[in-house]
């Protein structure tokens, strides 16, 4: 049994590994390793197409997470007045959001856009009329908000577990001691599932920095850092995509773990 | 005793969906009083404290306090505090800001230095004067309830409502919290609500008790009154402890009726009211209104003891015989020497003088 779970996480993280191992080989070739060196991290953080497609992923991952904070938040604040089937079917489709596969979102959220662009870029034409009328089109703007679509998901199902972890009575409490709905919300909710929120915020924040198949349908002309390590590879692995490789895990693994942290129970 | 009342609840009903937690619930509660709801779970009494909270609005019927018609009014307007019964205490606050969050949430805002001096001499009150600063979760259970309780009076509330304040603490320092309960409630002059299921609870603290069965008020009154005077066989089991023996009326003797066992065996019983003959009704008598004497005693009855239980300050034996069936008597510690060290199979005479039993027609 204990052997068995060993190869499967072998199985896992072997790959993960080599990648991690090559990004220090001194040759150019990604098959042979001829020596430690560090030189590739210094290639790949001079790259200005890397710089340029961290930057866009950065800014990217950054608002959509911010994006699916506050809606997700909300949400889950709202679910949590929601009783019998109707919550049953808001909860079954939110799972789904966390489950479909994310080639299914893409190609749903770009037919989506084209249709939705074809339709108004006539009418804001018609209303701005001139030589450039302002069109609205596949970029940045379409990665936050089909990343901020799939990731809000995350949030709510974070911040609603917490919600239903906290104590109903604490609320009451409140009430009881004279504070308006609103005011309990600020002063006990928000500091009660402040946690979930920001766990839910570096999750978001992973999961689209990391995102490569909804931003490959929706970036339209951008370059995120995942679509740069694609389109790279085509050309041949080198060692300079191990780094960047290499790079993104860590950032991403110190995210994941610092969301886990901030979740794990507080000791009493 | 015509003390003004300072809530009422008036043929209150409520009901969720199909179930019925509390039905037709009439009661006055007198200002400065400490009362007492006392029932199994589920038997309405947390319904009636948080309709009277706020946290549940009445189906039907009204509910007052201090003369002002309160259905409808959300918890935050009504000029009550409670102490729940896992203390509720916002765990991301030190001590001092719970106790003052009432007191911040008053528009407009007092000074923050009178909230300081306020909160102060609440933690005075329940002797945890300097534990301001203390987190919550630094605090035993015991100093959390003390918390609760400086939190809820500081308020200077017009009903201070406690739901099962004790449940939560060991048996010692429950009874500690009982007198101190008390005493602070001499001190400040504040009615006192109490839930409980605890009979030694309700009795030892309350001016009244209101037992709740199945949804309704089946007795208001003094624990005096509850003990000696119960009238039905819910209240007389509930509250202390009783044996029950199903009679029929034979007829009034004075103010006592006149009775007969199953087997029968003549009884002389109290009465709240005269009752016709024939009346189906049970008698009650108090374990410790049986005495145990030899065999032959004058008036005794011939029974057998089946079981002999040493609780320190008192001896309970179980008697049984075919005339009366099970009996439970308990003699206190020292009482008679010779009725204390009874062995199990021991043939002896159980008494009770005439009027010890009560007579109750309802269950």
């Amino acid at each position: 049994m204990r052997l068995y779970v060993l190869s499967v996480y072998l199985f896992l993280y072997i790959p993960i590994g080599i990648i991690a191992l090559f990004s220090f080989n001194a040759g150019r070739h990604a098959a042979q390793f001829t020596g430690f060196s560090t030189q590739w991290y210094g290639k790949a953080l001079n790259n200005p197409f890397v710089l340029e497609a961290l930057k866009t992923s950065f800014a990217v991952a950054l608002a959509s997470a911010l994006l699916a904070t506050i809606c997700g938040t909300l949400a889950a604040i709202a679910l949590q007045g929601i009783r019998g089937w109707m919550r049953m079917v808001y909860d079954a489709l939110i799972y789904m959001a966390v489950m479909v596969p994310g080639i299914v979102i893409g190609i749903a959220t770009l037919i989506t856009l084209v249709t939705v662009f074809g339709t108004l870029n006539p009418l804001l034409a018609a209303i701005f009329g001139g030589e450039t009328p302002p069109q609205l089109g596949l970029g940045k703007g379409s990665l936050i908000a089909a990343h901020g679509l799939f990731t809000m998901a995350l949030v709510v199902v974070i911040v609603r577990a917490r919600l239903q972890g906290m104590d109903r009575t604490l609320l009451e409490a409140a009430a009881d001691l004279g504070a308006p709905p609103m005011r309990s919300f600020v002063q006990i909710t928000l500091p009660q599932i402040a946690p979930a929120v920001l766990a839910g915020f570096l999750l978001a924040f992973t999961f689209s920095f990391d995102d490569f198949i909804v931003a490959f349908f929706v970036a339209g002309s951008e370059t995120t850092l995942p679509i740069y390590i694609f389109s790279s590879i085509r050309r041949g692995v080198t060692p300079e995509i191990n780094a960047i490789g290499a790079m993104v895990m860590a950032a991403s693994l110190v995210l994941l773990i610092a969301a886990q942290m901030i979740l794990r129970p507080r000791k009493r | 005793m015509d003390v003004q009342p300072i809530a009422e609840l008036r043929a209150v009903t409520k009901r969720y969906g199909l179930v019925t937690a509390a039905r037709g619930l009439n009661l006055t509660i007198r200002q400065g009083e400490f009362l007492s709801f006392l029932g199994p779970s589920g038997c309405g009494k947390t319904t009636a404290l948080r309709m009277l909270a706020g946290f549940e609005q009445a189906t039907e019927g009204e509910v007052l306090i201090d003369g002002r018609v309160v259905n409808g009014v959300p918890p935050h307007l009504r000029p009550v505090n409670m102490v729940f019964q896992q203390y509720a205490l916002f765990p991301h606050m030190n001590v001092a800001r719970n106790v003052g969050y009432g007191l911040d949430q008053r528009r407009p805002r007092p000074p923050a230095a009178e909230i300081a001096q306020e909160v102060g001499r609440a933690l005075q009150m329940v002797r945890l004067a300097g534990f301001g600063d203390r987190r919550i979760w630094e605090m035993s259970g015991g100093q959390q309830q003390r918390v609760a309780l400086a939190r809820a009076i500081v308020n200077r509330p017009k009903i201070l409502l406690l739901d099962e304040p004790m449940a939560a603490l060991d048996k010692k320092l429950r009874h500690d919290m009982q007198i101190e309960l008390k005493s602070l409630q001499r001190e400040l002059g504040i009615t006192f609500v109490l839930v409980t299921h605890d009979q030694e609870e309700a009795l030892s603290m309350s001016d009244r008790v209101c037992i709740m069965n199945q949804g309704q008020i089946a007795q208001i009154g003094t624990p005096e009154d509850l003990y000696d005077r119960p009238q039905s066989r819910y209240v007389a089991d509930f509250v202390g402890r009783s044996n029950f023996i199903p009679s029929r009326v034979v007829g009034m003797a004075g103010d006592r009726v006149r009775a007969r066992g199953p087997q029968g065996l003549a009884f002389t019983a109290r009465t709240p009211g005269p009752l016709a003959a024939g009346t189906e009704i049970v008698l009650s008598l108090r374990p410790e209104d049986v005495r145990i004497a030899p065999l032959g005693a004058p008036d005794g009855h011939p029974m057998r003891i089946t079981h002999r239980i040493f609780l320190g300050e008192h001896t309970e034996y179980h008697l049984s015989s075919v005339a009366i069936g099970h009996l439970v008597a308990v003699v206190p510690r020292g009482a008679d020497a010779a009725a204390h060290d009874l062995e199990v199979g021991a043939e002896v005479a159980a008494l009770w003088r005439d009027g010890g039993p009560l007579a109750l027609t309802k269950d």
